[in-house]
């Protein structure tokens, strides 16, 4: 679960790192009264969206970027008009861009340097790590490509938290001044004391800025959680922004059902992600285009399959449908008993073709054979894939 | 000869009165796995299936010379659910359940790893050795006892290799799920030094996916110190970017974790790829064709 800028300068300044002060807008005449409040000579106007590349970014028609200065609370005024209930787009976004609904008004600072950190789960080290990067501000996946000599890291145990020599380690790797060491530990401590204790899945500061008085500060504060940890977080689901997620994805989430929507005119439906990738990877290779990836999981009931039909045909840009299910827990009668119910109450108006196979194939074969509902049956992976790049162009 | 389970390994399962628990410890119990418990605290003295339930693991490792378990406790405690496991020195740790907080799986590795105890999963299917013993909740009838070894982070698509294979006429000799999370207790390296080892094992079939850096790792491994045939498939070749886990995910593998850069690894290791996912089986037998 991703959470906006704002809210999760929120979380960290509670968790003792610092960072500026700032308020959130709704409207241009808020931002104009933000500006006045702040009591800066200059404030930062970011748009609040669940994407990154906001300063690079700009608005669809228009040259206003994702991120400006003001110097006067008209032009706070006159950036944040720019920016909300219009679309931005960044790198991150995709062409369509996201709206902006809410800008996050924030006092300025003396920057001296602008740097880099994040904080993610390490799969190699098994264990959570703190990297970071003289080249903050920049596009940090080139600077790993590019010059990966340029990104230190520190893993850490997350009952113990990030060691004080670990700070300073990356204090003096950073080049950050000796009088400011002790500023490093608090701050990264602080993250790293933030980031376990909210099961966050990845905490990145991009930049964190070195400011003329030697303190280090947060400029930045992008924050994803660990969706299955989520149970023991209120206050973090309660920050959830749906406006931000895309319409069948949250229906898919409620369903249980994993579900990330594609371009393509094929819609899916299998039981395990590695099968769901491997079977859209499939479809491609037959030249057919798949329209989601849609993972029902291991233990779905005939309603969660159900559900799982009409958010693929949710989709208008469907015009067939692959099923594939190799039952484990999954049995396939419960597909086959779902199929059945779905095109009584859905309804199928495209062709579906179904590849079963596993736990309880023969009875979940019988049920459909035995029931009215028009489908194309396959087998084996090849036979499915062909038959329904087939059913579109026929 | 097999590796990790065969047909002595004593289970257990935690987590036996739930449905889903109780549903496949049923399952391998028709398959020929000897089940001898269950664990679920507070239900002590109960009979599912016939097999007696403990309120610990340590009481049901003593009552019944239990060498692996098989866990299917809910998230929120499964973590714990290892910890006893380990805690009771239970060879062979067996983790079914899905969904797992990741910062929980930090905390348990590193207990696993300075103990006796071998952890499999989580968010796997389990493991099984065909005709002997199955621990998990695969479809029995697809396997055939034979000399492939298979691995693999995703259970479906096991089955699918699984079902390719024993259509071709290659029985395997163990299959492991590893689990689909990004933290997990057994790697591809930790099953491959055994696969390689084994003499029931001819060649050795593995099924990656993109993310993280588990893959090359394999790579690197076999070039080095595997001599038996290995094929290999890459799911997600054709996952869309944008669709990822957020920037700081692609630095620690730097340029590692597509597709891509996992089957050049693969093919720089001499291992003989799997072009579709229809081509396990198949890329199986040429690899095995290759090196006699």
């Amino acid at each position: 679960m991703k959470i906006h800028e704002f809210q999760a300068k929120d979380l960290l300044r509670a968790a003792g790192v610092p960072v500026l002060d700032g308020k959130i807008a709704l409207t241009p005449e808020e931002a104009s009264l933000a500006f006045q409040s702040l009591e800066t000579p200059v404030c930062a106007v970011k748009a609040q969206i669940h994407a990154g590349g906001r300063g690079k970014g700009s608005v669809q028609g228009s040259e206003q970027r994702g991120v400006e200065l003001a110097k006067s609370a008209d032009d706070a005024f006159r950036i944040a008009e720019g920016l909300l209930n219009n679309t931005l787009v960044t790198i991150q976004t995709g062409p369509e861009g996201q709206v902006v609904r809410q800008v996050f008004i924030e006092s300025g600072c003396d920057i001296k340097q602008e740097l880099y950190c994040a904080i993610l789960v390490d799969r190699a080290a098994g264990s959570p790590v703190l990297i970071a990067s003289t080249a903050g501000g920049m596009d940090i996946e080139e600077v790993a490509a590019k010059t990966p000599e340029l990104i230190l890291s520190e893993p850490f145990d997350p009952d113990r938290g990030l060691g004080a020599y670990q700070a300073r380690l990356m204090a003096s790797q950073l080049g950050l001044p000796t009088a400011s060491w002790r500023y490093a530990v608090q701050f990264f401590q602080a993250l790293c004391k933030a980031f376990v204790s909210l099961d966050a899945s990845l905490l990145e500061i991009n930049p964190f800025v070195l400011t003329g008085d030697g303190t280090l500060v947060a400029l930045d504060a992008k924050m994803t959680f660990d969706d299955n940890a989520l149970f023991r977080h209120k206050r973090v689901l309660s920050l959830r922004d749906e406006s931000e997620e895309e319409p069948a994805e949250i229906r898919a989430a409620a369903a249980g059902l994993s579900y990330v929507k594609l371009n393509g005119e094929i819609g899916c439906l299998v039981n395990g992600a590695g099968l769901a990738m491997s079977t859209m990877d499939l479809v491609k290779f037959h030249g057919g285009e798949p329209a989601n990836f849609l993972d029902v999981g291991g233990g779905a009931n005939v309603e969660q399959v159900t559900e799982a039909f009409r958010i693929i045909l949710s989709d208008s840009h469907v015009k067939a449908i692959l099923v594939n299910i190799f039952g484990g827990i999954m049995q396939c009668t419960t597909i086959a008993n779902a199929l059945v119910e779905a095109s009584k109450t859905v309804g199928f108006t495209v062709p579906l073709v179904v590849r079963l196979e596993g736990t309880e194939v023969e009875e979940g074969k019988k049920i459909l054979a035995s029931s009215d509902t028009s489908i194309i049956t396959a087998d084996g992976l090849t036979d499915a894939a062909q038959k329904v790049v087939e059913s579109i162009k026929a | 000869m097999s590796i990790l389970v065969d047909r002595n390994t004593r289970v257990i399962c935690q987590g036996i009165t739930g449905k889903v628990g109780e549903f496949h410890t049923r399952g391998c119990l028709e398959y020929g796995t000897r089940m001898v418990g269950g664990v679920t605290p507070g239900k002590g003295g109960e009979k599912i299936a016939d097999l007696p339930v403990f309120d610990t693991v340590a009481e049901a490792r003593d009552a019944t010379g239990a060498n692996a378990t098989m866990i299917f406790v809910p998230p929120p405690f499964a973590a714990d659910a290892i910890l006893e496991a380990v805690a009771a020195e239970v060879e062979l740790v067996i983790a079914i359940t899905e969904g797992i907080p990741v910062l929980d799986m930090a905390r348990v590795l590193p207990v696993v790893e300075n103990s006796k105890s071998v952890l499999v999963g989580p968010n796997c299917p389990g493991v099984i050795t065909p005709g002997q013993c199955k621990i998990g909740i695969m479809p029995g009838y697809i396997h055939t006892p034979g000399n492939i070894g298979v691995m693999s982070r995703s259970g479906t698509l096991t089955y699918e290799a699984v079902w390719q294979l024993t259509q071709l006429g290659h029985g395997q000799s163990t299959c492991v799920g590893l689990g689909g999370d990004p933290l997990v207790g057994s790697s591809f390296i930790d099953i491959l030094s055994l696969f390689e080892k084994d003499p029931e094992t001819q060649a050795i079939l593995m099924m990656g996916e993109i993310g993280g850096s588990a893959e090359e790792e394999a790579a690197a491994y076999v070039k080095e110190h595997v001599t038996k045939p290995v094929a290999a498939f890459i799911a997600g070749r054709t996952a869309p970017p944008g669709k990822r886990m957020g920037h700081a995910g692609a630095i620690i593998s730097g340029g590692k974790g597509t597709a891509e850069a996992k089957l050049e690894a693969l093919r720089d290791a001499g291992i003989e790829i799997a072009e579709t996912p229809a081509d396990m089986g198949a890329a199986m037998v040429r690899a095995i064709q290759q090196k006699n």
